[in-house]
């Protein structure tokens, strides 16, 4: 009792609690003031959310986002593993340089990109000419989620390379060896020997960068902070915004619980379809 | 023909390598430069390296104290989530029963739940608590590593638990045998076995904790008590005329990562495998 009841008081606290009045909260219609009343409004939060352009737009955004971005992070992510495991003498010095934007933290590295995509492309692009391709890009509304996208994939790559690593490294050496003298060639090894084989650590990666991707708030409230014209702004941001910005609490909260759902859905579906697909090793 | 074939697959690798570090150096290179140096040219290496940027922006962002805030904060929160959260796993594997294994599903259910969906609701649970029960909840560094603990909670417990689990229990039960209670079992005997899922635990949270935004900007409202991302924040959106300083004020934010991470990379690399568990 004493050694389980510290633990579960604060997780309740904290994390079942909240998501219970929460559900409560979503009915309600309340400006965030104490002193204002709470109305009871059933469901026409939820009603609501389905003419309003704004979220739905910011949904848009998130699902477009979210399926480059898992995409980017795990083709390259499964490339960086594939050097990194290799005979190279350089895949220690590689490993250590991929990882890092991962440790350093959404926040930081969108404000350092925000300066890239700004002033350094600006600045590139008024040197060399080629203003096409170097303006500011945080401006136009495309090429704005384009530099979402690619920030997050920087930040991510290096994280799931590591898993990927793992995966490889749990190869048997001598099934490899053996399609190699049964005279499999280099792409025929990769895509009918290794990729079936790191089937589990797929899943794993596609789990973690669709739930990340689509809970995305960091780098998306340094780099863009939504704009412009809220044309990146994504489901969490808008949550957000909703909630503490614009302080429709009860409304927001309904967003959140619309959220939550959207979230649980995908990560149980994505988990399920993998989970079929693995190669069962004996 | 064949080992300089070789040799240029690494060049071009640790090239590659290196274009990855771009945004890095950008913030390197800028940093040292004056204004006027940074218009002329945001690729170049500085001219001459001068440091007072970074005394200017350690002293506009309060970063000693930044820092001191953040090493606190993920420090405590960290040491209280690896002792209780291995005590409850254990507890929770030792006595296995429909409750622990309901506790155990609960927990682990959970950490689908998006950070979003609980904030505001979170932030009036810890507001009705300082109203009501007077304990200071909101605007503190206790309070936050109150909600830390809250968080890190189900991601710990799976771990220890996972690993729990492989342990086999005779040589608790000849500890209990020889006279050991309870609390001296596990701690002289089963924590110390616990120390691989202890560093993976520990080294998941700092990433997390020491780069946490929204929950801290939603607790502390205080300058006196900002973490560093809070404190980045609230610099950057005030200096982004002069980038010169802009990034001097990141260069020093993510410094100290950058050495954590050199000094500790094995166990990070480690951890961060490890740690990417299926659900």
């Amino acid at each position: 009792m004493l050694f389980v009841f510290p633990l579960l008081f604060v997780f309740t606290t904290v994390v079942i609690i909240p998501f219970i009045i929460g559900i409560g909260y979503s009915f309600i219609s309340w400006d965030g003031m104490p002193l204002n009343e709470k109305i009871f409004v059933g469901f026409a939060n939820y009603i609501q959310l389905l003419s309003d352009s704004r979220f739905i737009a910011s949904a848009g955004h998130t699902v477009i986002f979210t399926i480059f971005t898992v995409l980017l992070i795990n083709i390259l992510g499964l490339t960086f593993a594939l050097v990194v495991t290799s005979k190279l003498k350089v895949r220690n010095v590689a490993r250590t340089m991929l990882l890092m934007p991962y440790l350093i933290g959404g926040l930081i590295l969108g404000y350092i990109w925000k300066f890239i995509f700004t002033d350094v492309f600006k600045f590139i692009g008024e040197t060399t000419g080629l203003t096409g391709i170097f303006f500011s890009w945080l401006l136009n509304s495309k090429y704005a989620l384009v530099a979402m996208i690619i920030v997050t994939t920087w930040q991510m790559a290096g994280y799931i390379m590591i898993i990927y690593i793992n995966g490889i490294q749990a190869m048997p050496e001598d099934i490899i060896e053996a399609a190699k003298v049964d005279g499999a060639g280099f792409w025929q090894t990769l895509f009918r020997i290794k990729f079936p084989m790191i089937m589990p650590s797929f899943t794993i990666c596609l789990f973690l960068t669709l739930s990340n991707c689509f809970k995305i708030f960091d780098v998306n409230f340094s780099l863009t902070g939504g704009g412009p014209n809220n044309a990146t702004e994504m489901m969490a941001m808008n949550i957000y915004n909703e909630i503490f910005s614009l302080n429709n609490y009860g409304y927001g909260q309904s967003k959140a619980i619309i959220f939550f759902i959207a979230v649980a859905i995908i990560t149980l579906i994505q988990v399920s379809i993998t989970k079929k697909r693995e190669v069962v090793m004996q | 023909m064949k080992k300089t074939g070789k040799l240029l697959v690494e060049f071009v690798v640790i090239l590659l390598c290196l274009a990855y570090m771009f945004p890095i150096y950008i913030v390197l290179v800028n940093s040292f430069k004056n204004r006027q140096e940074l218009y002329e040219n945001r690729l170049a290496l500085p001219q001459n390296f001068s440091f007072q940027y970074f005394v200017k922006a350690m002293e506009k962002m309060n970063f000693m104290r930044a820092f001191g805030n953040s090493l606190k904060v993920t420090v405590i929160s960290i040491a209280i989530i690896v002792i209780l959260a291995s005590m409850t796993a254990w507890m929770l594997v030792r006595y296995d029963n429909k409750l622990s294994r309901f506790i155990f599903m609960t927990l682990v259910a959970t950490m689908i739940i998006p950070f979003q969906t609980i904030m505001m609701p979170l932030m009036q649970v810890m507001g009705w608590v300082r109203d009501n029960l007077h304990i200071p909840m909101l605007n503190t560094i206790g309070g936050l590593i109150y909600m830390n603990v809250g968080f890190g909670a189900s991601m710990a417990v799976f771990l220890y638990h996972g690993f729990i689990k492989t342990i086999p229990v005779s040589l608790e039960e000849a500890a209990t045998i020889d006279g050991c209670n309870k609390f001296k079992v596990f701690w002289k005997i089963v924590f110390p076995i616990l120390k691989p899922t202890t560093v993976t635990v520990s080294i998941l949270d700092v990433i997390w904790i020491w780069n946490d935004y929204l929950l801290p900007s939603l607790v502390l409202s205080s300058k006196a008590l900002r973490t560093i991302p809070l404190s980045t924040a609230s610099f950057f959106g005030q200096f982004t005329i002069e980038w010169n300083l802009a990034m001097a004020g990141l260069m020093l934010m993510i410094t100290p990562v950058i050495i954590f991470y050199l000094f500790a990379q094995k166990y990070i690399v480690k951890g961060v495998a490890a740690g990417a568990v299926k659900l």
